[in-house]
């Protein structure tokens, strides 16, 4: 196993950090997990909510077909253990925006067992993170406090809506890693269908159990799967953008350190980030901590699933990034980089291979997607989705290159102007007269000009072959930009003797 | 087991029950009885025999992923103590 690079130095030499997630992603369903009220993101306050949603008496959970499905694919997208039977506790504890007194969960039992996943921390740079498990559980309601001074004011739209929890191993070794394990996870949930992903709106929130260890220790835990090797772990609640999860990591881990180098222990404890001082501090006390007192729940049978159904599900399954990307190296011929950027994101791989249908080399569309169109979408801010240049346009352009009608660098001019008039790329080169001259009389006649006018420097050359590329530019230049630049070189080769 | 003073305190805390102190020892011994006598389940031989979780022969019924409850508001919010502007209101709850 290699080093772990993120290393942070303190008084009594370095440390590591040890990372463990539990990440909350919100069900696609239309419907909430045990009610029939809409799962519709911002709607008026309290407006989609059924009797059961709040903890009326006389009301009864039903199961929702689809979410039981949701949390089947995404078992089978995590390549994990599907459990053909689980059950449904109940978590009690108490807190306005949980009417029921307790969140239906599943603890001794959840849906889906072990599984792991392929991370890549940076470029090149992969990982392995083992999965827990992945369990259904409601939603809780949301609370307002802003509102008035001395009441909470509680909305319960979002209560009783479909959750995964997805508990991850304790397999993350920096910062940069568990954001990329989000961003891997939220991939993989994006392309299966499961779950939206958007942070901003509350879909995926992920909570960091985070503990530090001096160098050598993970290793023995990872030997023994004794977690006693690993310090005391805090659970950071609640992180909700990528940006959030990493900072929280680096003040928690540095103050872990501090309590144990001033010769403290620290306190396994629940702890919130506070995103305006960028701290953590602790959130519940102590005595009340994880005293959830889980018992099956009454009124809910054992969730017990055929197996034909779980394989009509697996064989339903999309394409998934990493086998995406595998297979965009090898089809596309493509190098890593290129095909790790293009499958970082649903869209942006589809558009590509939209590009490639056209009859476009891979090569040179991966270059056009990931830099020209990519640069621009980037700088303008614009989703691909609202790409003013289509793909079939992105296509012609690329044609129009390997063809030798027109130069990389007029290329570019007919990007711009589809960009911002749109039309036919080859009627563009057309009309603005962007081909390049290939025609040999033609440059010919512009490459004895120039040595006629410079006896010197084809002298020169002759010396000093590199010096060409002189040549090259004025004939470039001669020709207005427009001479096929691989014509001129054999061209100029030829009548310099070289 | 033994459940003492303290955890019935505690176990009536975490239910937001509230129980005068000088019950605490009778609800203490009351608790304690019906551990014991639950406890007398430890003599059986239940060697082989797999965990019963249900008296019900049958597995979870499903529903279909449709909207079916309206979302009557008002029904929601009719026995709340307080509402405002469509919330529900309560004394302020922050951690």
């Amino acid at each position: 196993m290699s080093e772990p690079r993120y290393l942070i130095p303190g008084a009594t030499g370095d440390w590591e950090v040890v990372l463990g997630l539990e990440v909350h992603a919100q069900v696609l369903s239309t419907a909430k997990l045990f009610s029939g009220a809409s799962t519709d993101f911002g709607a008026q306050p309290n407006s989609q909510v059924a009797l059961l949603d709040a903890g009326l008496p006389g009301t009864l959970p039903v199961i929702n077909r689809k979410c039981v499905e949701q949390a089947i694919r995404t078992g089978l997208g995590l390549k994990a253990q599907i459990n053909e039977w689980s059950r449904f506790d109940r978590k009690n504890y108490f807190y306005p925006d949980l009417p029921l007194g307790y969140q239906i969960s599943q603890f001794a039992h959840p849906i889906v067992g072990e599984g792991e996943i392929d991370v890549e921390v940076e470029e090149g740079e992969w990982i392995k993170v083992g999965i827990e498990r992945l369990h259904l559980e409601q939603d809780a309601g949301k609370s307002i406090h802003d509102l008035d001074p001395a009441s909470t004011y509680v909305d319960l739209n979002r209560a009783g809506v479909a959750l995964m929890e997805i508990v991850s191993k304790p397999h993350m070794r920096s910062p940069a890693a568990a954001a990329a394990f989000v961003r891997t996870l939220r991939e993989i949930l994006r392309s299966l269908g499961t779950c939206g992903g958007d942070m901003e709106k509350g879909q995926m929130r992920a909570d960091v159990n985070v503990s530090v260890c001096k160098p050598g220790q993970y290793e023995k835990f990872r030997e023994t799967d004794d977690f006693s090797h690993l310090g005391t772990r805090c659970e950071l609640k609640n992180l909700n953008s990528m940006r959030f999860i990493q900072q929280a990591i680096e003040y928690e881990a540095r103050r872990q350190i501090e309590i144990i180098e001033d010769g403290g222990k620290v306190d396994q404890e629940t702890r919130l980030f506070d995103t305006v001082k960028g701290e953590t501090r602790s959130m519940r006390s102590k005595e009340e901590a994880h005293d959830y007192r889980y018992f099956p729940d009454p009124d809910l049978l054992p969730l017990v699933l055929d197996p034909a159904w779980i394989k009509e599900i697996q064989e339903s399954l999309p394409e998934l990034p990493n086998e995406k990307r595998e297979r965009f190296e090898k089809d596309y011929g493509l190098s890593a980089y290129d095909a790790a950027v293009l499958t970082s994101d649903t869209d942006r791989g589809r558009y590509y291979e939209a590009v490639v249908e056209t009859g476009a080399d891979p090569k040179l569309a991966a270059n056009w997607v990931n830099n020209e169109l990519y640069g621009r979408l980037n700088k303008e801010d614009v989703d691909i989705a609202d790409s003013p240049v289509s793909a079939a346009q992105i296509g012609g352009v690329i044609k129009l290159i390997t063809d030798g009608t027109i130069s990389s660098k007029a290329a570019k001019d007919v990007f711009e102007i589809l960009w911002e008039k749109g039309g036919d790329p080859a009627e563009i080169v057309e009309r603005e007269g962007l081909k390049q001259v290939s025609d040999t009389g033609e440059l010919e006649a512009i490459v004895d000009k120039i040595i006629a006018e410079n006896p010197e420097q084809a002298e020169q050359v002759k010396e000093k072959p590199k010096a060409m590329g002189w040549f090259v530019g004025q004939v470039m230049k001669a020709s207005g930009g427009k001479a096929n630049p691989q014509a001129v070189n054999e061209i100029l080769r030829k009548k310099l003797g070289l | 087991m033994s459940v003492t003073k303290d955890e019935v305190r505690h176990i009536a805390h975490l239910a937001r029950l509230r129980v005068s102190e000088d019950r605490l020892d009778t609800l203490a011994s009351e608790l304690n009885g019906i551990l014991d006598w639950i406890e007398q389940l430890d003599e059986v031989d239940v060697e082989g025999v797999e965990a019963m979780t249900t008296a019900v022969e049958s597995s979870l019924p499903m529903r279909e992923d449709k909207v079916t409850a309206a979302g009557d508001r008002d029904a929601v919010l009719k026995n709340a103590p307080k509402s405002e502007e469509g919330f529900f209101v309560v004394p302020k709850a922050v951690e």
